[in-house]
């Protein structure tokens, strides 16, 4: 299924049919998931890094974004982020699309009224309908979206430059529950066999449909795929429970992992603190002056 | 027909008398008695529906009996002396299962978590676990998939990753179910070149196939089996040389007479 490379004939980029439409989904999400695992096993500063380590630092530099309360400390954390993400070979291209684009439509939904509807300084007024755009306003603006495009950027690269199963692994070395950690494993492992399972089932009724179909046989036939993966899906698990007794599961799930934490990993776990203070003291330093 | 029964090495591995087993009120197996001898390779013959499947998994102690009795290892195996903790961790130690689609066995992010999986269940000690992935990916040569998905592997990688992932607790027996099922004949070859090696191992190995031309080479002793019933046992040059009993069980197509070489 990863090197598969199969698109449904035609118009890639038109609407398509139902059938059509959805095969496509299914695709690009197994696409997207190759392509993200692909990038986490290309040679870069966080993918040589233990998990572990890149998780917690990570995690911390996100909790610094959330609370920073200066602009430039949150354009400093932004501009660190971006670093890392080149230095692992992760493309601006990629971060533009994959979280800039989204959080700034979605965070610039709630920012933009703040613009105007928080009362001080006017700054300029729009035209026509004469609302003010205030200095807090902009101030507010600015570091909502900041701190989700900040937050984002480093979740996207803890992400992009670990392998979903070492990301759960370190999870669980940093406690997170065990049941909540196998839980999350055995999804995203079989939520490829599903997806799979979904593309085979499309693809097999395609090949059977001669023409378009009306809308109501087009509801119906998705209702009755749904309930054809719900089968299969129920009977896999059933399986895989026989599978897990048959290999001494007994209700109780282990773990093992075998990471190594080497100097270079201490080494950026003390960057990532000192990165993280640097940007929670300019709020000190900027009450002695400093630009905020 | 009924040949001479394999030789009791060591005792019996399994004993079913007068076995009855239904998914619902679909039988599956019906009355099926036979003895499996401990250090013989046995294949379960049988065309699609025979109820090889079903007998593999109450050999597995994944189901059990409606009818009759069934015992392992001179023990007799129930659901509830199954919820014993020692029996069922003796069991669990001692019988490996390789299922016949990898994707059912193979739940596990990775690689080396498959392998670990069963060794961590029977709670081994962190550093031997860890030398005995290592030895299991080299022996089949799958070193280079330890850190891979099992869905991103090939269909022949996904079924070295099964076999790996159950030998890797050493069983004394091994129950597969079609392990050549849908691989390419490269794969095919090397699962079948395992299965004869295991010949004389010391291992009991039951494996569940309708290819038979790879039985005269993996098994000591077949037991056939048509609609739930075992119909024939015997030697592998017997079975294979009764072409009667092949197209009446269809394990050889009616209309074509060239029965496989014994």
């Amino acid at each position: 299924m990863g090197e598969q490379s199969y698109r449904p004939s035609g118009h890639r980029h038109g609407r398509g049919d139902f059938l059509e439409r959805l095969l496509r989904g299914l695709l690009d999400a197994m696409d997207h998931a190759a392509d993200a695992e692909r990038l986490a096993a290309r040679p870069g500063m966080l993918q040589r890094l233990d998990p572990r380590i890149k998780t917690l630092g990570l995690l911390l530099l996100v909790v610094t974004a959330v609370f920073v309360k200066s602009l430039v400390a949150l354009a400093g954390l932004f501009a660190f982020a971006t670093a890392l993400a080149l230095a692992s070979r992760i493309t601006l291209r990629r971060l533009a699309t994959q979280v800039w684009t989204g959080v700034l439509l979605f965070t610039g939904v709630l920012a933009v009224p703040a613009i105007v509807l928080v009362p001080g300084d006017v700054l300029v007024a729009v035209p026509f309908v004469g609302w003010g755009i205030t200095r807090q306003g902009l101030r507010g603006a600015a570091f909502l979206i900041g701190r989700a495009e900040t937050a984002a950027t480093f979740a996207l690269l803890s992400i992009l430059t670990t392998p979903w199963p070492q990301v759960l692994k370190a999870l669980r070395s940093l406690g997170v529950p065990l049941v909540l950690v196998a839980i999350l494993g055995m999804t995203h492992r079989y939520i490829f066999v599903l997806l799979e399972t979904g593309v085979q089932l499309f693809e097999a009724k395609r090949s059977r449909i001669m023409g378009p179909l009306p809308g109501p046989e087009r509801r119906r036939m998705a209702m009755a795929s749904v309930v054809v993966l719900l089968e299969k899906s129920l009977h896999l698990a059933t399986e895989v429970h026989l599978a897990m007794i048959a290999r001494g599961y007994r209700g109780e799930v282990y773990l093992l992992d075998d990471f190594r934490t080497r100097v270079w990993d201490w080494l950026a776990l003390a960057g990532f603190l000192a990165v993280a203070a640097i940007a929670i003291g300019w709020q000190w330093l900027a009450l002695s002056g400093a630009p905020r | 027909m009924q040949t001479a029964a394999p030789q009791l090495s060591t005792g019996s591995v399994f004993e079913l008398v007068d076995v009855h087993y239904a998914y619902q009120d679909i039988p599956a197996l019906n009355g099926v008695s036979l003895c499996i001898p401990a250090g013989q390779c046995i294949a379960l013959l049988g065309a699609n529906g025979s109820g090889k499947s079903t007998l593999l998994r109450l050999l597995a102690a994944l189901c059990f009996p409606d009818r009759g009795q069934l015992a392992a290892f001179g023990t007799p195996l129930s659901e509830e002396r199954m919820q014993q903790e020692a029996l069922a961790y003796d069991f669990r130690r001692r019988v490996g299962l390789v299922f016949q689609n990898p994707d059912v066995q193979l739940f596990n992010p990775t690689v080396f978590d498959e392998l670990a999986f069963g060794p961590l269940q029977l709670g081994w000690e962190k550093a031997d676990i860890l030398r005995c992935v290592d030895a299991m990916l080299a022996q089949f040569a799958i070193a280079g998939l330890k850190h891979r998905s099992p869905h991103r592997l090939s269909g022949g990688e996904k079924k070295r990753v099964a076999l790996a992932s159950v030998l890797i607790t050493r069983p004394d027996v091994l129950l597969l179910d079609e392990p050549t099922a849908a691989l390419d004949p490269r794969s095919q070859r090397e699962v079948v070149r395992f299965l004869a090696g295991c010949r004389g191992s010391g291992r009991t190995v039951v494996t569940a196939t309708h290819h038979l031309d790879i039985v005269a080479e993996i098994a000591d002793y077949c037991f056939v089996l048509q609609a739930g019933r075992l119909v024939a046992q015997g030697v592998p040059v017997d079975i294979l040389g009764n072409a009667a009993l092949l197209r009446a069980t269809q394990l050889l197509d009616a209309h074509n007479d060239s029965t496989p070489h014994p």
